[in-house]
């Protein structure tokens, strides 16, 4: 099971095309909050950038939450979600460590499915699907010098 | 998708706002467009640009969030450099902010009773009292803004003012996201008249999203085109800059106040020197994957001791020019300190080095001394430079004060308005000869984005007035459409009519999907009748002697040519403004 790591996130432009990927092709909206990945600056731009989501934690705490069943855990860490099963009580959201549940105004939550989706958007391959369990932001080509 | 467009109205003299349904998505689209309605319903063609009833409009386009590259704001207002209606572009993430508050325009009138700053969102609104921050440059009130406002860190935009638009300068920009400027004619003194130190844009609404396949199709093609096409690599990796050595080698780059062309000295604030020695990193535009923001790095010894700072500023062509060469500043580190302290007043660079430039020879001939300028200027004297320009943004004495409405009115008052190279404002970087000349000095935004004609004169060096000027009017019509759907103009390659036109209908707007060039016309004449019926007279605008003296890589400027192109330009202008149109 592969899950996604910000293994390159120092190189954010902070273009957020990642979260309206996610917004777009997963959540089918659009929007940079309703989404599973979310780009934040930390103290203004001229600190650079952070992405909030979903860390596979295995147990997850937030599918611990849900009193519903709607966050189910996912093998290899991360939760699947059932919309229907909802009931937008917002303890997912209480439960993770990372705040990377957003809930939008009516208190649906949104959090990252592991696809990858957002990965292929992403300029400056910041972003990559990594074998759950193997670190969640080192990859060896982290440490590989400039592509020509 | 709406077939209107949603506007908030805040009055800051009542502290209350209004949310206004506005017809007419068809016939003017957004953006450029959505601001000319806006202003010819909420503005006043007689009143001075600082009547608190004058209105300062920030408008988006339709496709905004929805497509990349769709990140730009226009910011529309009466300009205090000509007392007329302009509008002034900026990157950043005000567009998106704007998007997500839910509003295609945000309109501001009115004057608070104290200095305030205004928070929107689509859920929120609120002015704050804001006095302690009056006084504060651009850096230091954007990280205590940062602050007041804690929420969607990373999806709101904050745009405010230095010192130089609270004394309501001409040449005052407002700063957009800190690396991004609304810069040029004024809309900083704008905000400051109206007491406004800034406007936060809190982008926190979902839109809705077609259900067709064919949206997330469409979506992937063009982007795969703008990162497929030369446009990463030409604005990413060296961006703008790269300009310098191509300029200076045609003997186009303006040197100290344009008493040259060419230097050396090109090689030390070329792209590829800042990108060696000084670039920091890049960052985009919010919704645009190019990246073409270069933040440069200065690091400075302060104290012995290796006690050291350092800062961070975002650099771009023409403001090396200004700040660079045009001071006869040859060394990208001095560039980016002299850049520093406008940015920190909040003026823009462009201007505000021209005028610097213009001081420094003024200062030279002795027509100012001392008295004027506080300390002796010099081309190549960057803490000269330095000074200056922190006089110039903070109006120090009447001097400065003057001369940050426009270089010609200080030169007015001291003499050498022949060397003041200014072409309807401060010139752009471009001494590519008449072509050019004649555009900017005539065009709407007095920019070299109103047309590419110092492009199109690198290409064409025949002297056909009639086919010059036909290429001046016929290259502003799908530009005026691009800054209507707010596409930035680097992805004018990608944005042809065709695609802009599938993009519209896929999200549901039919019908102008299907009239884009006649829509662009209009949009066009609408622009220009409000400018013209705010008293623009062509025939009013000169243009100094220094540029007939410029000489480029096709030789002297041939002064009859550019009288020629100036008058039929002025003419076409003037037709096109008799042109019946319904706003």
């Amino acid at each position: 099971m592969k899950v996604l790591a910000a293994s390159r996130i120092e190189r954010c432009i902070g273009c957020h095309i990642c979260s309206l990927a996610c917004a777009r092709l997963v959540h089918k909206c659009t929007s940079w909050d309703t989404s599973g990945i979310r780009i934040h600056s930390s103290g203004g731009l001229s600190t650079g950038f952070e992405a909030v989501y979903c860390l596979a934690c295995d147990p997850a705490p937030c599918a611990r939450a849900c009193p519903t069943g709607a966050f189910i855990q996912r093998k290899g860490g991360g939760v699947k979600v059932k919309r229907d099963a909802c009931i937008r009580c917002g303890n997912c959201a209480d439960a993770c460590p990372v705040n990377a549940v957003f809930l939008d105004s009516s208190g649906m939550p949104y959090v990252c499915i592991h696809c990858g989706r957002c990965a292929a958007f992403c300029p400056h391959d910041c972003l990559e699907m990594i074998e759950a369990g193997g670190g969640k932001d080192l990859s060896a080509s982290k440490l590989e010098g400039p592509k020509s | 998708m709406r077939d209107h467009f949603k506007i908030l109205k805040v009055d800051l003299s009542a502290g209350k706002a209004e949310v206004i349904r506005l017809e007419g998505r068809n016939e003017v689209a957004g953006g450029s467009g959505l601001a000319a309605v806006v202003f010819n319903r909420y503005g006043y063609f007689s009143r001075p640009w600082n009547h608190p009833e004058q209105p300062l409009i920030f408008a988006i386009g339709p496709l905004t969030g929805y497509f990349p590259l769709m990140s730009k704001t226009v910011c529309a207002f009466k300009s205090p450099y000509h007392d007329q209606y302009t509008e002034s572009h900026a990157g950043g993430r005000s567009a998106l902010s704007l998007a997500f508050a839910g509003i295609d325009a945000l309109v501001i009138t009115g004057r608070s009773r104290e200095p305030c700053c205004l928070a929107v969102g689509s859920r929120n609104l609120e002015i704050r009292p804001a006095g302690f921050l009056w006084g504060l440059d651009v850096i230091r009130s954007g990280k205590i803004l940062r602050n007041m406002f804690k929420t969607s860190s990373g999806h709101r935009s904050i745009l405010r003012i230095g010192q130089a638009g609270e004394k309501q300068l001409a040449m005052a920009g407002i700063n957009a996201d800190t690396y991004r400027h609304f810069g040029r004619l004024g809309g900083g003194a704008v905000m400051g008249a109206k007491n406004l130190k800034a406007v936060v844009i809190n982008g926190d609404a979902v839109l809705d999203q077609p259900d067709s396949r064919g949206y997330a199709d469409l979506y992937k093609r063009v982007f795969k085109q703008v990162i497929d096409t030369g446009m990463m690599k030409k604005y990413h990796d060296l961006g703008t800059p790269a300009n310098i050595m191509t300029l200076n080698s045609l003997q186009a780059l303006p040197w100290r106040n344009l008493q040259a062309s060419s230097d050396p000295g090109a090689e030390g604030i070329s792209g590829e020197r800042f990108a060696k020695d000084a670039l920091l990193r890049n960052i985009a535009c919010a919704g645009c994957p190019v990246g073409c923001i270069h933040v440069g790095f200065v690091r400075e010894k302060f104290m012995k001791d290796n006690r050291y700072m350092y800062k961070q500023v975002a650099y771009d062509y023409e403001p090396i020019f200004a700040a660079g060469s045009m001071l006869g500043v040859s060394d990208c580190f001095s560039v980016l300190n002299i850049m520093d302290v406008m940015e920190r007043v909040g003026l823009d660079v462009i201007s505000g080095g021209v005028a610097i430039a213009w001081a420094t020879e003024a200062f030279e001939r002795g027509l100012i001394g001392p008295e004027e300028t506080i300390i002796p200027l010099g081309f190549g004297n960057v803490d000269a430079c330095k000074k200056a320009a922190f006089y110039l943004g903070t109006a120090a004495n009447d001097f400065y004060r003057l001369l940050g409405q426009g270089t010609l009115k200080a030169a007015e008052r001291y003499g050498g308005s022949e060397f003041a190279c200014v072409l309807g404002q401060e010139m752009a970087g471009y001494a590519t000869g008449e072509l050019f000349f004649a555009a900017q000095s005539l065009g709407f935004r007095h920019s070299h984005l109103d047309s590419g004609a110092y492009s199109f004169e690198q290409k064409h060096a025949e002297k056909d007035v009639e086919k010059m000027v036909d290429f001046l009017m016929e290259d502003e019509v799908p530009r005026a459409f691009l800054t209507s759907m707010v596409a930035c103009l680097f992805a004018r390659g990608v944005y042809r009519p065709e695609v802009l036109s599938e993009c519209l209908n896929v999200l549901g707007y039919e019908k102008l999907s299907m009239n884009v060039e006649q829509t662009a016309h209009k949009i066009r004449s609408l622009r220009w009748k409000t400018r013209f019926a705010c008293g623009f007279d062509p025939d009013s605008i000169t243009i100094p002697k220094r540029f007939y003296k410029v000489k480029s890589w096709k030789g002297p400027v041939d002064p009859a040519y550019l009288n020629a192109l100036r008058s039929r330009y002025a003419e076409r202008l003037k037709a096109l403004a008799d042109e019946s149109q319904t706003p």
